[in-house]
């Protein structure tokens, strides 16, 4: 079994790929899926965290993973959500490249 | 049991890396599967048999379908090749998440370092023994846990749904006032994504003129 250390660093690792994926992409249906990557390895974190948080019972710390739960149905809903405005945006736009998207430019 | 977390991490790393690397957008949803079946498989590493299914489930299937779907809908390749990162967002792109794992790296030797031990699961199998009951009629949970296996989707459902027994533990009111926000949440997300997909009537000869 590795150590806690391990498991939080290669969630940092997942959030940061997802966070410069974010930043470098400039397609929004892979940034889109960047975002679900950095919900996802907090998911990670949380379930680390529950693991090894073995209270007075011996048994890992199920409230975290009932958040953990909460997080993947929120995304779920989120997922279906952004999905629909980027093709309500494709009908308006006919575009998903975000550097095409500067009406709010000053 | 080392070799298996890194193998796993690997995939859950690699793929994330081939999502943001990949130019064609199929390709980076098929990388992001692999990604989460690593991640998966970490969880299920770490005795979270629920949370993995539920992962491999809800995210490398059902989200997954829909991205492809949404791909395959907008069909996107041909506006996917003239596309050129910006020097500048590339630069940014690899600074700042630099400057994440540094920090990370930095704040990670203040973690406890704890070598996780297997389960104790005889032990917890006490806290789960009812007195008012026979010694072959007691809960799921208790006689699994005497064998020797985590029965994970009972403890994860008792801490759900709340328990009041007298002889364990986990005495959590549970979580059914949030489970009914969710609920609702799922319903606006399901009319939200009607209605935001609704072609309007009145505002078609308007993109007609376009």
């Amino acid at each position: 079994m590795a150590s806690l250390q391990e498991y939080l660093f290669i969630s940092g690792l997942l959030f940061a790929i997802g966070l410069a994926g974010v930043l470098v992409r400039r397609n929004i249906i892979v940034i889109f899926m960047c975002l679900e990557l950095m919900l996802s390895s907090a998911n990670l974190t949380l379930v680390a965290f529950s693991r090894f948080n073995t209270g007075t019972s011996g048994l890992p710390d199920y409230n975290g993973q009932v958040l953990v739960f909460f997080i993947i149905t929120v995304a779920a809903a989120e997922v279906a959500v952004g999905l629909a405005i980027i093709v309500a945006l494709y009908r308006a736009r006919q575009t998903v490249n975000v550097e095409d998207l500067t009406s709010m430019k000053g | 049991m080392p070799f298996f977390f890194y193998a796993f991490a690997a995939i859950a790393v690699i793929g994330a890396i081939c999502l943001i690397c990949f130019r064609n957008p199929v390709n980076s949803a098929i990388s992001m599967v692999a990604s989460f079946l690593g991640l998966a498989a970490l969880f299920i590493g770490l005795n979270a048999y629920f949370v993995g299914i539920i992962q491999i489930l809800v995210y490398a299937g059902a989200i997954m379908v829909l991205f492809l779907f949404i791909i395959m809908l907008l069909d996107l390749k041909a506006v996917e090749r003239r596309q050129r990162a910006n020097p500048l967002f590339l630069l940014g792109g690899i600074v700042i998440p630099l400057i994440f794992i540094i920090q990370l790296c930095a704040i990670l030797p203040q973690v406890p370092n704890q070598d996780s031990e297997p389960l104790a699961l005889k032990e917890a199998a006490k806290d789960f023994y009812d007195k008012d009951r026979k010694p072959d009629e007691q809960s799921e949970i208790h006689q699994s846990l005497e064998k020797g296996s985590l029965p994970d989707v009972h403890l994860v459902g008792l801490t759900m749904f709340g328990h009041k027994g007298d002889n364990s533990t986990i005495k959590t009111p549970g979580y059914n006032f949030p489970l009914q926000i969710i609920g609702v949440l799922l319903l606006v997300a399901t009319v939200g994504v009607v209605a935001l997909s609704l072609k309007k009537r009145d505002s078609l000869p308007e993109n007609s003129e376009h």
